[in-house]
């Protein structure tokens, strides 16, 4: 790891400010940015502190919705009481997340914030060419082993799976960023590759996620993540499936449904086809299943990834009926 | 880079220390505290072998900046046992064979104190897997870890229902 030097920031706007300047970076638990300042991607000259901000590590939830510190750890957000009953698939898609140890550490901010696992992409002593990290070097994974990476919204210069489960879960429910004063939803923060797969999100230099804000619903209090991956725990998803239902008094009839895909997109993906097709039906597996294929209208594989146009439609289908048996 | 004034509590003892802002809270222990017991395995957050306990939280520290644990308490292996007592968890995995190697045992251990102080393991086998997935075994001591844990736990339970008593 090179060296850099270190500013504990005294204030979020001292942060921001500083964060602003060529070569430095916020750091928060680190586990995303020392990892990477390992591989050899991230080079910063500067780490301006977060940590010991106060106040940014509040979690509050009322009847309007639940509002999350930036510095929360990813551990506290999974076990909140109030986030556990209002928000269940946000607490299941952050303990399903890496280790214990990593959700002690990971704060919310940085965990959005999390880059590609890509291979290539974190290799960048044997694999120079990668869009990502360089603009215009070509990509390494398009014709190599592609098993990890995602088939929908690729793109010819980069088709890098975003990892993160917690976004994903964000984006079923219509959650918004706040950078300091200016509010952004999650769909919108996530940008897709393109021909810019180095632009991953829409904040300016200056500027830092303070907190998320996740709107109450009856589709978030009857909400699932459901997560498959290689191994049973500790891995990143093979694909992951953030559903929340609510159903017509008659329990049967589906009044308003959200759909969010995980380990497949190039950001988390929300696949409203799938809700429009369900919503004003009766719950019944074989229409379940039939619309759940909607999840991947237009995925491209490259090969080896391939598996993943099969199994996301059944994991979506595995969540809404997951859901539908709990009444 | 300039070297930064910090302050750790490390197994009860205050150190004052000078370091450069690269240096993890791993490799201060290894390197410049001669505290070897914590391991280093991936390095990278993927294997558990450094996992110690931060203001009493089990975390990674080959992905933790020394720097910005300033003022930290810092639980290791070294200070685990009271003596030559050994900690009901470090008997528990001797007596379940909860190792082979050894060289994940450290970070096993220290993880199942994490584990127990967040109360949420209970004396499920299935619970206990899922809270230690954070810490990989080469050897595959797996079954046995479990065993072990589950004995340390309702040892620490008996114990503290006899200190109550
Ligand atoms: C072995 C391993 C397994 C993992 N498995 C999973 C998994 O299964 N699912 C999953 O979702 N994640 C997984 N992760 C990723 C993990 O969740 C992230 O590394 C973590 O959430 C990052 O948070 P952090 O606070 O440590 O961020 P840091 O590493 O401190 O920061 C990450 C990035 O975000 C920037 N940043 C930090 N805070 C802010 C802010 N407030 N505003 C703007 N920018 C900010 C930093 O500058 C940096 O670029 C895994 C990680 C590891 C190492
Ligand atoms: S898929 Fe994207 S991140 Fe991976 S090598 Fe290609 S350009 Fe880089
Ligand atoms: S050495 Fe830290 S997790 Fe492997
Ligand atoms: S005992 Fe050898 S790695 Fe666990």
């Amino acid at each position: 790891m090179k060296d850099f030097s270190y500013i504990r920031a005294a204030t979020a706007d001292a942060a921001r400010q500083a964060a602003a300047l060529p070569g430095a970076m916020l750091l928060a638990g680190g586990t995303t940015l020392i990892d990477l300042a390992k591989c050899g991607v991230a080079k910063p000259d500067s780490l301006i502190d977060i940590t010991h901000l106060n106040g940014l590590d509040r979690i509050e939830v009322d009847e309007r919705g639940a509002t999350i510190g930036a510095l929360a750890k990813m551990s506290h957000v999974a076990d909140h009481a109030g986030i556990k009953s209002q928000f269940p698939a946000i607490s299941e898609a952050l303990w399903q997340a890496a280790s214990a140890q990593i959700r002690n550490m990971a704060t919310i901010g940085g965990n959005l914030m999390q880059r590609t696992r890509c291979p290539y992409f974190r290799d960048p002593a044997n694999f120079p060419a990668c869009n990502k990290r360089n603009p215009g070097s070509g990509c390494s994974a398009i014709g190599g082993v592609t098993r990890g990476h995602a088939v929908l919204g690729t793109s010819e210069a980069c088709i890098a799976t975003y990892p993160g489960d917690l976004a994903a879960a964000l984006v079923a429910f219509d959650a918004m960023i706040h950078l300091g004063e200016r509010r952004i939803s999650v769909d919108a923060f996530f940008l897709l590759p393109g021909s810019t797969p180095d632009r991953e999100h829409a904040m300016e230099p200056g500027e830092m996620i303070t907190a998320i804000e996740i709107p109450a619903s009856a589709t978030a209090r009857r909400s699932t993540y459901v997560k498959i991956r290689d191994r049973q725990s500790y891995e990143f998803a093979a694909a992951s499936a953030a559903v929340g239902i609510e159903f017509e008094p008659d329990g049967r009839t589906i009044r308003d449904l959200r759909v969010a895909l995980g380990g497949v997109a190039t950001k988390p993906w929300r696949a409203r086809a799938v809700e429009d097709a369900l919503k004003g039906k009766v719950l019944e597996p074989e229409a379940i299943r039939a619309a759940s294929l909607l999840a991947v209208e237009g995925a491209v594989d490259h090969g080896a990834n391939r598996y993943k146009i099969e199994l996301a439609p059944r994991v979506v289908a595995r969540a809404i009926l997951k859901l539908g048996e709990t009444t | 880079m300039t070297s930064l004034p910090i302050t750790l509590t490390i197994n009860g003892l205050r150190h004052d220390l000078e370091i450069e802002p690269r240096v993890t809270l791993l490799d201060l222990l290894r390197e410049r505290l001669d505290l070897t017991g914590t391991k280093k395995g991936c390095d990278r957050g993927q294997c558990g072998a450094c996992t110690v306990l931060v203001d009493g939280r089990r975390v990674n520290s080959c992905l933790a900046l020394a720097v910005s644990h300033d003022g930290a308490e810092i639980l290791t292996i070294e200070g685990v046992a009271q003596g030559e007592d050994l900690h009901p968890v470090q008997a528990a995995f001797i007596a379940h064979d909860g190792f082979q190697c050894g060289f994940c045992t450290p970070g096993q251990i220290m993880s199942t104190l994490g584990l127990i102080a967040e109360g949420q393991a209970g004396d499920d086998p299935e619970r206990i897997r899922e809270g230690l997935s954070g810490n990989l075994c080469r050897c595959a001591a797996y079954g046995g870890i479990v065993e072990a844990v589950l004995e340390a736990q309702q040892n620490m339970a008996k114990s503290d229902r006899r200190t109550a008593a």
